[in-house]
């Protein structure tokens, strides 16, 4: 595969989306209390399974890829956690004690794939573990500082702290430390001895608004909160951290390719890549949008299209034609964006999903090839 | 197009993009619930804050942001009793058909001629640059209209008056 693969999903909104380990089979929620596992088929994805358990809209999917598990939780305050059956060839849902009154919005495995966390309109974030003596999982709740909706949450690669996006115009940083699951943690910048629920940090954007997404650098030295006022946050713990103010509309998704680049991807329709230059400040880099660039300019050579807007609807050039379709690949506000191909800090493929049902997958790093020759 | 309509209605235009950045969010406060939070009012933090755009004293948009659903209200111009009956008139046959304007919200909010409530569900289903055309130019065209119907009712009356005179006359 060389180049973007545009898969369309014909049942609307995909709210989100989750591969498998090799990349064969991808869990979509088609934006209703279902979720649906499509295989990749010759000719492109087929529908092999049906997971219905929720009564409610399924607000966010993850796969642990090494264990083969799915954890899918939704607004009806319930998580699952889904094992695939052998023998059957179904898959078998276990439900989690969550003790949530509330939606819950967001679901993460933990690196190791011992536990994950459940984010949550109760404001707190349930930290589940396997139960053995119970056989289920159990949570533990983080809730202190909290003061809304917890709307995203990542976890750094050593198994321990978790960030958390929140609506209150908080990102923090917790330790979800479980005695008995976890070995005891390195010392790291965010802090040397982390019993749960300490609180390693918190974080608010310049411009104010509500946290949209929270990223770990892959070394898990830094973290990068993007929020509604379209910026970008780059936090190092006890050191400087870098604003990247953007003209864009606000991001809802943040991937890191590796130690020095930024995925991000929100309301505009396409990925935007930041990157630090000579190791010091963090920049806007390029769209990474072939399409989109193209058709720009054959546009704006039209001045006659130009000014008869410009008087007809009071606007001006580029925003609003006559056309329905824009000029993008995703045709409405990307949600999610995940690593596809590569290791975490090196990663060659990613894909994304969006409200337009689409599913693409981009390839990266011949993208940055072709985009090489084009920098102004 | 008058010289100040482009600016006034490039500025809703720029704002209403920026605006209808929504997403989908369940109640915090009632559980399983999914509300437009503009309306509820339910969680302060989750309400941005609202912003006015005028032409002049009497023309003028309300623009009510929240994180899942987004309140504009119109003031249209109304220079004198006709017109001001006109456009009562115009936007209640528009409001009781609500439904079939999806958007349009059934009751303007106080001191505005009407309300459009638009929410997560609907930007899911529209094109969100279409739905900011769609007010833009509803926002042009409601002028014309009632100022053409004004036109079109002074020149009925006119001719009423006309040939009720003439009756008058012949006799």
């Amino acid at each position: 595969m060389s180049q973007t693969e545009i898969r369309q999903f014909n049942f609307g909104p995909i709210t989100t989306h989750a591969f498998n380990k090799d990349r064969t089979q991808v869990a979509i929620c088609p934006n209703n209390n279902e979720v649906q596992i499509h295989q990749r088929t010759a000719g492109g994805w087929s529908l092999i399974h049906t997971l219905v358990e929720h009564d409610k809209l399924v607000t966010s999917i993850d796969w642990a890829v090494e264990s083969n598990q799915i954890v899918t939780c939704s607004q009806d305050r319930n998580a699952y956690v889904w094992n695939f059956d052998q023998t059957n060839g179904k898959w078998k849902p276990t439900l989690v004690l969550l003790r949530f009154n509330r939606a819950a919005t967001f679901v993460r495995w933990s690196p190791n794939e011992t536990k994950f966390a459940v984010a949550s309109g109760a404001r707190c974030i349930a930290v589940c573990y396997f139960d053995e003596v119970n056989d289920w999982w159990n949570s533990k709740h983080l809730k202190k500082p909290i003061r809304s909706t917890v709307l995203s949450l990542d976890w750094h690669s050593n198994n321990i702290l978790l960030a958390a996006g929140c609506a209150d115009f908080k990102a923090r940083v917790f330790s979800a430390y479980i005695k008995g699951v976890d070995q005891r943690p390195a010392p790291t910048p965010w802090g040397d001895k982390l019993p749960f629920n300490t609180v390693c940090g918190e974080f608010s954007n310049g411009g104010g608004g509500w946290i949209h997404s929270v990223a770990f650098l892959p070394s898990g030295d830094a973290l990068a909160i993007t929020g509604h006022d379209s910026q970008i946050t780059i936090i190092y713990p006890g050191q400087e951290s870098y604003a990247i103010k953007t003209n864009n509309l606000p991001f809802l998704s943040l991937l890191w390719v590796n130690e020095n680049q930024l995925i991000a991807a929100g309301y505009d329709c396409v990925p935007i890549l930041f990157e630090r230059q000579n190791d010091q400040s963090w920049e806007f880099s390029k769209i990474l949008d072939a399409s989109s660039k193209k058709k720009n300019i054959n546009e704006s050579s039209t001045a006659f299209n130009r000014f008869r807007d410009l008087d007809a609807r009071g606007i001006s050039s580029r925003s609003g034609s006559d056309e329905t379709e824009l000029k993008t690949i995703h045709q409405n506000t990307i949600t999610s964006l995940r690593p596809y191909n590569g290791t975490p800090g090196d990663i060659s493929h990613f894909s994304s999903s969006g409200l337009d049902g689409r599913l693409v997958i981009w390839n990266f790093q011949s993208l940055e090839s072709q985009f090489k020759g084009l920098k102004v | 197009m008058s010289n100040t309509l482009r600016p006034y209605l490039a500025a809703v235009r720029s704002t209403l993009t920026a605006a209808l950045c929504l997403e989908n969010f369940p109640s915090q406060v009632v559980e399983r619930h999914n509300k437009p939070e503009v309306e509820a009012r339910s969680s302060p933090e989750v309400v941005a804050n609202a912003l006015t755009i005028s032409r002049n004293e009497n023309e003028r948009v309300f623009i009510e942001p929240s994180v899942n659903s987004i309140r504009i209200s119109i003031k249209i111009k109304q220079a004198d009793d006709i017109e001001r009956i006109l456009c009562h008139k115009f936007t209640r046959f528009m409001m009781i058909r609500a439904e079939n304007f999806i958007i349009l919200r059934r009751k303007p909010i106080m001191g505005y001629d009407i309300s459009f409530l638009v929410t997560n569900f609907h930007t899911e289903q529209m094109y969100k640059h279409k739905l900011v055309d769609f007010i833009i130019q509803f926002m042009e065209e409601v002028d014309r209209e009632i100022s053409e119907m004004k036109l079109s009712l002074n020149s009925r009356a006119r001719l009423v008056a006309e040939s009720y005179l003439l009756e008058l006359y012949s006799k």
